[in-house]
């Protein structure tokens, strides 16, 4: 029988997220209790042998993220923990923090004192009133017991957070947009290098992670690097919180160690199809990932095998669509979508996406010749290639993936469109 | 005066100008914002006035037109279009006599789209104001306008 593996999901359900005596009694904040009992080196020594990636999408190795910062001299220095989830699909950060917000702020203390940070930031979507109030509370409280502000636990270690609400833009969700956007500025990306952990917040060495892989820091501490990698697979270790939505039984928030299967995922934790339907093809990872068929199904869920996809798909939704659907109706809300938010800074992205809408729109409409498929196909690539930050260069995965695993959809689209060639 | 008191709550630091503005937003039942209080934003927080525009031409919150009271955002990505059987969007339309973009002559609804509200666990999902509504139904959705509309009697 296959089932979850709740690793920082365990709380949940048992405690009331809005209680922090709830979070003490099921030993909350001992975990910091025993980071701030070890030697720095050793706290780096254990993510580095956790092997943990980042859990935001792009899965970069969090351990040399948490060294450069250590390394930095300047101060002050800012832990930042990324709460936009904006990708249409992924709900999972909004899950811990609406039922467990005092372990992402006990995960973000061990940041700070790993890397002798004293200013933490939550940056919040707007969307998200009910999280922002809860985890606002568990701030609050956290304070109130000692746990931020000065000398923390008695020891020489202060650090605070505030929270920062987001207005309705998903490229926010990208880290230099992110930096920008707490700024109070508009959110519109910054060229790199310089790196976050050099040059971040105000000018300033910078921390940026996820909502759930700061959430897993308390279990590192706790587990030990070395016992934590032993769970999962070679190249991705731990677990992963999976959104599970679009035509399925049961929608929602999935614990699974890496190296289950999509179908197992979907068919056990998820109880299939409703409807006497059949599963047509599924988006992975949000509206940047791919879209393939059932038939690659029991692909396992795995950092190296989402990178053949080059996008973030590694925020881990899985977007389920039944054989009612047409793919180009689902393109076209995906090319809806980065049309609507692309900040507008470089070509590529602000006219590609609005070309790739009218592009899709004429197969939705059965209007579409060789001459849309040639284009579609070399305007994704050059989006992809020449975009500036990860939204214009992911926009047209999704397209990409269906020219590949749904080609036949497009000659037919082309077949059945019968328009008369211009003369 | 309501916008002096919500200014003097803030920092005078570039870094809250974000959630000032909100702030100054959600409080008026037209849910817009004024060349009038964005120079008094600016002001307050020294910031020159093309900034504080800039910022709120920028984020999709943010509106220089009046709205209405409850502002209905209807979400539409891939996995609520999934789920909606009977069409959200075109059954709001018909319940309120309005198209999308447009607000109720009452000054009571606008009717506008979301991207993905992150709640695609109780697709289909719309927000109105600060409330997320999800698994809707055409009997949930004439139960929460008329809800709006009790509020406003009351
Ligand atoms: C357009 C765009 C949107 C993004 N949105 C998010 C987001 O909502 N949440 C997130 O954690 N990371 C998001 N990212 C990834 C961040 O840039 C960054 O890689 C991440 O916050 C790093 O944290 P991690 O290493 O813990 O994953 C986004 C990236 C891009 C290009
Ligand atoms: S790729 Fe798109 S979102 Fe990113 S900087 Fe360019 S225009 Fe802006
Ligand atoms: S797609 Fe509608 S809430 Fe996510």
């Amino acid at each position: 029988m296959m089932r979850e593996h709740k690793l920082i999901t365990a709380r949940i359900g048992k405690i009331n997220p809005e209680s922090i005596d709830d979070y003490l009694k099921h030993d909350g904040y001992t975990m910091l209790e025993k980071a701030l009992s070890m030697r720095r080196i050793e706290i780096h020594d254990h993510f580095e042998a956790s092997r943990l990636r980042g859990r935001g999408g792009a899965g970069f190795p969090v351990a040399v993220k948490l060294m450069a910062l250590a390394k930095e001299s300047r101060t002050p220095k800012y832990v930042v923990c990324n709460a936009d989830e904006g990708e249409p699909g992924n709900f999972k950060d909004r899950y811990l923090m609406e039922n467990n917000p005092h372990q992402i702020i006990e995960g973000m203390l061990i940041a700070a004192y790993a890397t002798v940070a004293t200013e933490g930031y939550i940056y919040i979507r707007g969307e998200y009133a009910n999280a922002m109030r809860i985890m606002q509370k568990a701030l609050d409280d956290a304070r109130e017991r000692g746990f931020l502000g000065k000398n923390i636990l008695n020891k020489r270690f202060s650090f605070d957070i505030e929270i920062r609400s987001g207005a309705g833009s998903y490229v926010c969700g990208e880290e230099f947009a992110l930096l920008e956007s707490i700024e109070g500025k508009a959110g519109r990306t910054r060229v790199k290098p310089p790196f976050p952990t050099s040059v971040g917040l105000f000018g300033q060495p910078t921390l940026i992670n996820n909502v759930e892989t700061l959430a897993t820091f308390p279990s590192i501490i706790d587990m030990g690097g070395k016992a934590y990698a032993e769970i999962g697979t070679e190249t991705s270790t731990g677990t992963k919180l999976i959104s599970l939505s679009g035509n399925i039984k049961h929608k929602g928030v999935f614990e699974v160690p890496f190296g289950m299967s999509m179908r197992d995922i979907i068919e056990k934790l998820g109880g299939g199809v409703p409807g006497g339907h059949k599963i047509k093809m599924i988006q992975l990872g949000g509206a940047c990932g791919p879209i393939i068929p059932e038939y690659m199904l029991d692909m396992v869920i795995d950092f190296e095998r989402f990178e053949e996809f080059e996008s973030k798909t590694g925020a881990g939704a899985i977007i389920v669509i039944d054989d009612r659907f047409d793919v180009f109706d689902i393109l076209r809300r995906i090319s809806a979508f980065f049309e609507h938010e692309s900040c507008g800074k470089c070509t590529p992205c602000r006219e590609g996406n609005l070309h790739m809408l009218k592009t899709v729109e004429k197969f939705v409409n059965y209007n579409a010749t060789d001459k849309d498929l040639n284009a579609l196909e070399s305007l994704a690539r050059v989006m992809h290639q020449t975009s500036l930050c990860g939204l214009g260069q992911t926009a047209p995965t999704a397209v990409i993936s269906t020219l590949h695993y749904f080609r036949f959809a497009y000659l037919n689209r082309i077949e059945e469109s019968n328009i008369e060639e211009a003369v | 005066m309501e916008l002096k008191r919500i200014l003097e709550k803030y920092p005078k630091r570039q870094d809250c100008l974000i959630d000032v503005l909100l702030d100054v937003q959600n409080t008026k039942s037209t849910r817009h914002l004024t060349e009038v209080e964005l120079a008094r934003v600016s002001e307050h927080l020294g910031l020159p006035e093309s900034h504080v525009f800039s910022v709120v031409s920028f984020y999709s919150f943010f509106s220089m037109t009046p709205r209405g009271k409850h502002i209905l955002q209807v979400c539409r990505d891939v996995p609520c279009y999934l789920n909606d059987t009977f069409n959200v969007h075109e059954t709001l339309e018909s319940m309120l006599g309005i198209k999308t973009g447009d607000t109720t002559e009452d000054g009571l609804f606008t009717l506008e789209y979301s991207s993905c509200l992150g709640c695609c666990d109780q697709a289909p999902v719309m927000r109105v104001n600060d409330t997320v509504y999800g698994n809707l139904t055409p009997d949930k959705l004439r139960a929460i306008i008329s809800e709006c509309r009790s509020d406003d009697d009351a």
